[in-house]
């Protein structure tokens, strides 16, 4: 068990590597692929009118005119040990961990999305159990009695579930408790640890909207995993023994139905870690997502970057997680 | 398989009018079983009276069981043989309360007649009050040990959770039950073992790991579905060897469910065999073994490889596949099938389900020819052959 979590953790940093030196390229690409010349791309960073010699200038400090994989070193190494920025009269510190610096806003990437990641978090996390439980718990009463009333109306809510977009739901849900009936007022987002009753309240409704997509998909999932592994012949075993069948179902029934279920849930939750963008936009939420879009529509590509990596790592560290999980429930993968 | 679509048509239809014609036809099989059948509480430990287990489906009504007879003493071993599809798992399901939970789940089955076990009567019972007798007073392995083990837990933890269901013991009792059984249906070094997870067992070991678990509880019947067709021929004998030795020891009566006759002959006392839902014939196994009344049991047996036949000579298959158990064939249910079909006058074969007679002792056979005709057959026209 012990080799096989050092094994996926040494793959994951790979990975990690790997997935930032291809979005790192594709950003250095980017510009030139519009047609920007390295003199136009350092104009930018200038104030207006700039002399040749300037440019020249903020070109050498800013390792323009490098090839690709010297900046991207550079870039590494900032994360670890920080860079100092020149250019033109002015100049910035990049603190560690250094993951790049807007010369647009004239912020350093890292303490902007640091200060962004709890709204992100709380939002994720929240939505998160709720969806996993009511989830489970429909797909799994489905499951029990399949072409029932319950399982009929269940998988008629979630194919709505599955199939509303997170505009129409959230949008919907803000004009009726919030506007028809405030019982959630709009409000900013408060830290948890400030106040834990206002921070849950003005979470209500996006976990809610949220959850509903997402619990639709999971009733889904795991109703047919359920299915499946209901006919299995270890259940029967397991009733043969004289299992009550409550502990039938949930002990080897859901224990075995769950591993899938594990899997799409890292996926999930790691691509929502690295920025709910519509939920954030349509309840006006300041985390990660709307950070990415202002990025985008700044055209701020330090920023855009630095979301980037971060979205890529709480992917690869969500899957990361999933895999030792894996490991842990099924005894079979850690022989591979 | 296109036959089959063809008899989604009016199958419904079909099996209804079957099924009134039978019990309203003269051939009515309800008390015409034979042998120990009688109200009241049975003398045996386990009997079966008429069992019937029906499956209505989108295509018909599925007759799996349909009114099967049988009794069995504790320390005796009953053979069940038969096709597949002939209503032998069915059947055991059903002793055990676990038809419900067939494939055929999302169905409604009904079942009826009587099935009493050291003096309780099933069908009727409170399926909780069955649960709690399943694994305690009645246990089953089965076919494939792979996959009826859990994957995700030791192989002792199953064990130890089968014991704990019925037994009020702390963990480590349990586990040490769980370790003693696995030293006793021979598995090595059972305290390392007790530890493993079935896919770290060999094919054997799990079937040993299985009957270990059925045995933890004592059972005083043990149901054995297929026990040795998932494995390799070596390991197949020690498995039956195993059994033997186990029943000898707890004295429970086993029940041993296969297509293979050389496991029933290897173990069982009593031998029935089940043709479309029903039994063709039943009796002591020798006896049947000796002189088989039913044609259909003289294809099993002309079916069966043996080593001292000439190499010349060519099996004797029993030619066409098992009858629709929603279009059961009228009359005898074997008749497209049977080569002595028109040995009977007056069509009997294919117009009246022949019923259970005693050929002698406790020998019974469901055949429309005389005796004489079928003893004349066997020793004349099968037996050589054989």
């Amino acid at each position: 068990m012990f080799s096989y979590i050092i094994r996926r953790l040494i793959s994951a940093v790979i990975l990690l590597l790997i997935v930032s030196a291809v979005t790192f390229g594709i950003f250095f690409l980017l510009p030139k692929m519009a047609g920007q010349t390295t003199d136009q791309l350092a104009q930018q960073y200038i104030g207006k009118a700039p002399t040749a010699a300037d440019i020249a200038a903020v070109k050498k400090n800013l390792g323009l005119d490098k090839p690709v994989y010297e900046q991207y070193w550079e870039f590494l190494k900032g994360i670890f040990v920080g860079v100092d920025y020149k250019f033109g009269p002015d100049a910035a510190k990049c603190h560690v961990p250094c993951f790049g610096y807007s010369f647009k806003t004239h912020i350093e990437v890292w303490p902007e999305i640091q200060s962004r990641l709890p709204v992100t978090l709380s939002l994720a996390a929240g939505a998160a159990v709720l969806w996993v439980v009511s989830g489970v718990a429909t797909g799994v009463l489905s499951a029990l009695r399949p072409g029932s009333l319950f399982d009929r109306m269940a998988m008629g809510v979630a194919l709505a579930g599955v199939s509303l977009p997170m505009f129409f739901t959230g949008a919907l849900a803000l004009a009726l408790f919030t506007y028809q009936w405030p019982i959630f007022e709009r409000s900013d987002y408060v830290p948890l640890m400030e106040d834990p009753l206002l921070w849950a309240r003005t979470l209500v409704l996006p976990w809610v909207t949220l959850a509903f997509l997402y619990s639709a998909l999971y009733a889904r999932l795991t109703r047919a995993g359920m299915l499946e592994t209901l006919n299995e012949d270890y259940i029967r075993t397991a009733r043969a023994k004289g299992l009550h069948e409550r502990k039938v179902v949930l002990r080897h029934g859901l224990r075995a139905a769950l591993t899938p279920i594990i899997t799409v849930f890292g996926m999930d939750l790691g691509l929502l870690l690295g920025g709910a963008l519509i939920t954030e936009q349509v309840f006006s939420l300041k985390g990660v997502g709307a950070f990415a879009v202002e990025a985008i529509n700044a055209n701020d590509l330090p920023n855009i970057l630095g979301v980037t990596l971060l979205a890529a790592f709480f992917i690869v560290i969500c899957n990361l997680v999933v895999d030792v999980l894996y490991a842990a429930v099924d005894p079979r993968v850690r022989l591979s | 398989m296109t036959d089959s679509s063809e008899d989604k048509n009016g199958a419904a239809e079909a099996a209804d009018t079957a099924g009134a014609a039978a019990e309203a036809g003269p051939v009515a099989e309800t008390g015409a079983a034979p042998a120990p059948a009688g109200p009241g509480k049975p003398a045996a430990f386990l009997e079966v009276r008429d069992l019937k287990v029906h499956f209505p489906t989108d295509d018909g009504l599925v007759k799996s069981v349909d009114g099967l007879t049988f009794s069995l003493e504790k320390g005796k071993t009953l053979g069940i043989v038969g096709e597949s599809g002939s209503g032998k798992s069915v059947t055991s399901l059903a002793v055990m309360g676990l038809h419900r939970a067939s494939r055929r789940q999302r169905s409604k089955v009904t079942m009826s007649g009587e099935i009493w076990l050291d003096g309780k009567e099933l069908v009727g019972a409170d399926p909780d009050e069955v649960r709690r007798l399943r694994g305690r007073q009645m246990a089953m392995i089965f076919q494939d040990p792979l996959s009826a083990l859990h994957p995700f837990y030791t192989v002792g933890s199953q064990i130890v959770e089968a014991y704990r269901v019925h037994h009020d013991v702390d963990k480590k009792t349990a586990r040490k039950r769980a370790i003693e059984m696995l030293d006793r249906v021979g598995i090595p070094q059972p305290d390392k073992r007790v530890d493993d997870h079935p896919h770290q067992f060999s094919g054997g070991m799990r079937q040993r790991a299985m009957i270990a678990m059925a045995l933890v509880n004592n059972p005083e019947l043990l149901i054995a579905d297929e026990p040795t067709t998932a494995l390799d021929v070596t390991v197949q004998a020690q498995i039956l060897d195993l059994i033997r030795d186990l029943q000898k020891e707890f004295g429970s009566a086993v029940i041993i469910i296969t297509h293979d006759l050389g496991v029933v002959a290897e173990l069982a006392d009593d031998l029935l065999v089940m043709y479309g839902g029903r039994c063709v014939e039943r009796g002591p196994a020798e006896r049947v073994f000796a002189a088989p009344q039913h044609p259909y049991t003289w294809g099993l047996l002309g079916s069966m490889p043996r080593i001292d036949r000439d190499q010349t000579d060519r099996l004797i298959p029993v030619k066409g596949s098992p009858p629709s158990l929603i279009n059961v064939p009228s009359g005898c249910a074997f008749n497209p099938r049977c080569p002595y079909a028109d040995v009977p006058k007056d069509n009997l074969t294919r117009t009246v389900r022949p019923e259970l007679r005693q050929v002698d002792g406790g020998h019974f056979s469901a055949c429309h020819m005389a005796q004489e005709e079928r003893e004349r057959i066997w020793t004349e026209e099968i037996a050589p052959k054989l």
